[in-house]
C-alpha cells in the first residue's frame, strides 16, 4: 500500500478545513434559500429583519441554538445519544473530499470515488438509528425505524442508477465521468440516461429524508421523529447534516448526470455550483408543494417501480454497450459517423 | 408494552402511568406498544389525547382521552345571566362561534318567546354563513397540513382573512364572536358592508375552483385520503355523527333543511352529499359547502330589507328566562349544535346542556382507527375536523 506523503496529508487537512467552511457557509445560504423559497411559494416575504433580505437570520438562529441548554432525557443511553449527531455529521466532509468541483478543485482524487460516496452515505442511516434508539422516546424510535427501512431500501435503486452511468463511462472516478461529458445539455449523461437520473433524484430525496419522503421526521405524526429529544447543538447538527446531505446528493447528481464543471463557455466550478443549486431549488420546491406519502406507499414506489425500472435500465445499458462493441456493428456505426 | 423501550425494564417499575394508561394497558396483548398521541401533539389540533396500542405501524386499539380543555361552560351557564352567557358561546367552538351564538340565542328566545326582527334574522344568516366559510377554510387547510403539505394552509388563511374582515365589520371581533343578542344582533352593519360582501362572493367562487384543483389534482393527496377511514350510514346513526362527516357518508341531513329555523326556508341551496364515506368525501363536502354558503350569502344580501335589528325595547343583560325548558338546534360547521336550557324563573338558567357535534364525531375515531396505520389515523382524525375546545366544552 502506498504511504501518504507529508504534502498529501497537508493537502488533505487543508481540504478538510475548506470543506467544513464550505459546508457551514452552504448551510447558512441554503437555510436562507429554503425560507425565501418557502415564503415565495406561500406568498409571504420570508425572513426580512436580520441583515439585508434576512440573510443573517440563520446566524441569529445558530447563536440561539449554541446558547441553548443541551438536555438528555432520563434513561437515555449517553454514549449513543451523543454519538448520533456526531456520526451523522462525520461522513459528510469525507464525501466532499472526492467531489470534483473543477479539474483543479478536487480535494482528493480517487479512482473509486462513487464507491466511496455510496459507502459513506450509508453511515447516515446508522446515525439516525442510533439517535432514535438511544433517545428512549417512542416517537424517536418510530422515526428511526421508518427512516432506516426507507433508506436501506432506497439505496438499491440509487445504486442501480449510478451503476448504469458507471457502465456507460467505464469508470468509477467522478472526475473522469465529468470529463467525458460536454458543455451543452445534449452532451450530458442525463440526455442518454434520463431514467437513471429520475431514479437517482427520487432516491436522493428519500435518502436525505426530504418531503414528500420525510417519514423519519413527519412532524404531524411523530412530532419530530428521530430527533425529537435533541435540543441546542444536538439538533443543530442534525439540521446542518440534512442540508449538507442535500448538497452532497445534488453535487453527485451534477457530476454524474449534468456535466459537472463543463459549461457552454468558461468551464469552471461556477458551472458546477450553479447546476447543483438548481437541483437544490427543485428539491425545495417539491418539499413545499406536496403532502407526505404514507409509509407503505413509499415502499411500494421503491420495490414495485424504482427497483424494476432501475434494473431494466441497467440491463438495457449493458445490452446496448455490448451491442455497439460488436465489431460489425461498430464498423457500421463508425461508417455513419455516430461513434 | 412500554418496557420494551429499554433493556433494563426494572427502571420503569415505578412509572405506572395515569388512570387511563393503566386501564388501557390491561387489555394489551404481547408484542404491542402503547403510544400516547398527545395531549400536546401537532396534529390533534389542541389538547386531545389518544391512547394507541400499536403493532409496528398498525393500530390495534385506540382510545381518545378527553378533558384537557374542559372549561365548564355548561356549569358556567348556571352562574351567569342570559346576556352574559353569550360571551361563553364564542369560546366553545372558536372556529364557528356564530353558530354557537345562534344556538344559545335560539334556545333562550324559544323559552322566552322573544320575537326577532326580520333584518336581524338576515344578519344572523349572513354572519353564520360567513363564519362557516371561515371555519371550513381552516378545516381543509389544516387537514392538508396534517398530511404533511405546509403550503395550502397559508392559501386557506389568506382567503379566511377576507371573511374575517367582513365579520369584523359586523361584530368588531375576528375570532371569538359575541355578535348575537337575545332578540336580535348587537348592531347593524356599517354602510359599506354589503358592497364588500358583493365583492367577496365572486372572488371566493374563483378561488374555490383552485381549491378543487388542489384536491382532485394532487396525486399524493388523493392517494392519502381516498378510501381511507370509511364510515357507513349505520355507523353514523350509531354514534350520532352529523355535519360533513355524515353528509360524506350519504346522509343528506342538514338542520337548516330538516328543521328550518329563522329565514333559511327562503333560500335556495343544495345539501352536498357524497356516498363514499371516506376522508376525501368529507373534504369535498366541506369545499362544496363553501360554495353553498356563498349562494345563501348572495340571496340574503339581495333579500335583506332595512329595519331594526333588536326589539323596540332591547332585552337587558340580566333578562330572566321564564320557568320551563327549551331545546334549539342549528347547523354548525362541524354538525348539529344543540342547546337545551331549563329555567326555574330565577336570575340565572337552572341548567344548560350543550350538544357539541365534535364530541359525537370524535367518538367514531376509536372504531375507525382500528387496523389502520398511524399516518392513516392522523388522516382520519383530521378529516373529522375536530375543534377540541368544543369537544371538551
Amino acid at each position: 500500500m502506498e504511504i501518504l506523503s507529508f504534502w498529501t496529508i497537508v493537502q488533505l487537512v487543508l481540504a478538510l478545513v475548506a470543506i467544513l467552511i464550505f459546508i457551514s457557509g452552504n448551510a447558512i445560504i441554503l437555510v436562507w434559500m429554503e425560507r425565501k423559497i418557502a415564503g415565495y411559494i406561500q406568498r409571504r416575504p420570508g425572513p426580512v429583519e436580520v441583515g439585508p433580505e434576512g440573510i443573517l437570520q440563520c446566524v441569529a438562529d445558530a447563536v440561539k441554538l449554541l446558547s441553548k441548554q443541551i438536555l438528555k432525557p432520563t434513561h437515555a443511553d449517553s454514549l449513543l445519544y451523543w454519538l448520533g449527531p456526531i456520526l451523522i455529521f462525520f461522513a459528510v466532509p469525507l464525501i466532499f473530499m472526492v467531489i470534483p468541483f473543477s479539474p483543479f478543485f478536487t480535494a482528493y482524487e480517487v479512482d473509486l470515488g462513487i464507491l466511496l460516496i455510496l459507502a459513506f452515505s450509508g453511515i447516515n442511516v446508522l446515525s439516525v438509528l442510533v439517535a432514535g434508539w438511544s433517545s428512549n422516546n417512542k416517537y424517536s424510535l418510530y422515526g428511526a425505524a421508518r427512516s432506516v427501512s426507507m433508506s436501506v431500501s432506497f439505496e438499491i435503486p440509487l445504486l442501480l442508477a449510478v451503476l448504469a452511468i458507471a457502465f456507460q463511462t467505464g469508470t468509477l472516478n467522478l472526475s473522469t465521468i465529468v470529463a467525458k461529458q460536454g458543455g451543452w445539455p445534449w452532451q450530458w449523461n442525463i440526455f442518454v440516461q434520463p431514467l437513471a437520473f429520475f431514479i437517482y433524484f427520487v432516491c436522493a430525496m428519500a435518502e436525505t429524508n426530504r418531503a414528500p419522503f420525510d417519514l423519519g421526521e413527519s412532524e404531524s405524526e411523530l412530532t419530530a421523529g428521530f430527533h425529537t429529544e435533541y435540543s441546542g447543538m444536538g439538533f443543530a447538527l442534525f439540521f446542518l447534516a440534512e442540508y449538507a446531505n442535500m448538497v452532497v446528493v445534488c453535487c453527485v447528481a451534477t457530476a454524474l448526470f449534468l456535466g459537472g464543471w463543463n459549461g457552454p463557455f468558461l468551464d469552471g466550478f461556477w458551472w458546477f455550483l450553479a447546476k447543483a443549486y438548481g437541483l437544490l431549488i427543485v428539491m425545495m420546491w417539491i418539499r413545499w408543494t406536496y403532502p407526505r406519502m404514507r409509509f407503505d406507499m413509499i415502499l411500494n414506489l421503491n420495490w414495485k417501480w424504482l427497483l424494476p425500472l432501475g434494473a431494466l435500465n441497467l440491463l438495457g445499458t449493458a445490452f446496448v454497450l455490448k451491442l455497439i462493441e460488436t465489431p460489425c456493428i461498430k464498423e457500421f456505426l463508425e461508417g455513419w459517423g455516430i461513434l | 408494552m412500554s418496557q420494551l423501550m429499554h433493556p433494563d425494564s426494572s427502571l420503569f417499575d415505578d412509572v405506572r402511568g395515569d388512570f387511563y394508561t393503566v386501564n388501557f394497558e390491561k387489555g394489551s396483548r404481547e408484542n404491542t406498544f402503547i403510544l400516547n398521541l398527545g395531549p400536546q401533539h401537532p396534529s390533534t389540533h389542541g389538547v386531545l389525547r389518544v391512547l394507541l396500542e400499536l403493532d409496528g405501524e398498525y393500530i390495534m386499539r385506540a382510545e381518545p382521552v378527553l378533558g384537557y380543555l374542559h372549561r365548564m361552560h355548561e356549569k358556567m351557564g348556571e352562574i351567569k345571566t342570559t346576556g352574559q352567557y353569550m360571551n361563553n358561546m364564542g369560546r366553545v367552538d372558536y372556529l364557528h362561534a356564530m353558530a354557537w351564538n345562534w344556538a344559545w340565542a335560539g334556545a333562550a328566545e324559544r323559552l322566552g318567546g322573544i320575537e326577532v326582527p326580520e333584518r336581524a334574522e338576515y344578519l344572523r344568516v349572513i354572519a353564520t354563513e360567513l363564519n362557516r366559510i371561515a371555519s371550513h377554510q381552516v378545516g381543509w387547510g389544516a387537514y392538508i397540513l396534517d398530511l404533511g403539505a405546509f403550503t395550502p394552509i397559508l392559501y386557506a388563511f389568506e382567503d379566511r382573512e377576507f371573511v374575517l374582515d367582513l365579520l369584523q365589520m359586523m361584530s368588531g371581533s375576528r375570532l371569538t364572536f359575541s355578535y348575537f343578542r337575545l332578540g336580535g344582533v348587537a348592531s347593524d352593519v356599517p354602510p359599506r358592508f354589503f358592497e364588500k360582501l358583493r365583492e367577496f362572493i365572486p372572488y371566493m367562487r374563483e378561488r374555490l375552483k383552485m381549491y378543487h384543483k388542489l384536491v382532485s389534482g394532487n396525486m399524493i393527496f388523493k392517494e392519502r385520503v381516498e378510501g381511507i377511514g370509511i364510515i357507513d350510514r349505520e355507523m353514523c346513526d350509531r354514534y350520532g355523527a352529523t355535519g360533513p362527516v355524515s353528509r360524506g357518508s350519504g346522509i343528506a341531513h342538514d338542520t337548516r333543511r330538516a328543521e328550518p329555523y329563522s329565514v333559511y326556508d327562503r333560500f335556495d341551496f343544495k345539501i352536498p352529499v357524497y356516498h363514499e364515506g371516506c376522508c376525501l368525501a368529507r373534504t369535498l363536502v366541506r369545499l362544496d359547502e363553501i360554495a353553498e354558503s356563498l349562494n345563501i350569502l348572495e340571496q340574503a344580501a339581495n333579500q335583506i330589507q332595512p329595519g331594526p335589528v333588536q326589539p323596540d325595547k332591547p332585552l337587558k343583560v340580566g333578562y330572566k328566562l321564564p320557568a320551563g325548558e327549551a331545546y334549539f338546534a342549528c347547523e354548525g360547521g362541524r354538525g348539529k349544535i344543540g342547546v337545551w336550557v331549563a329555567s326555574d324563573g330565577g336570575k340565572n338558567p337552572y341548567r344548560i346542556k350543550l350538544r357539541a357535534p365534535g364530541f359525537s364525531n370524535l367518538s367514531l375515531f376509536a372504531e375507525l382507527a382500528k387496523g389502520t396505520m398511524i399516518a392513516d389515523a392522523i388522516a382520519i382524525l383530521g378529516s373529522l375536523d375536530l375543534v377540541i375546545p368544543e369537544v371538551d366544552r
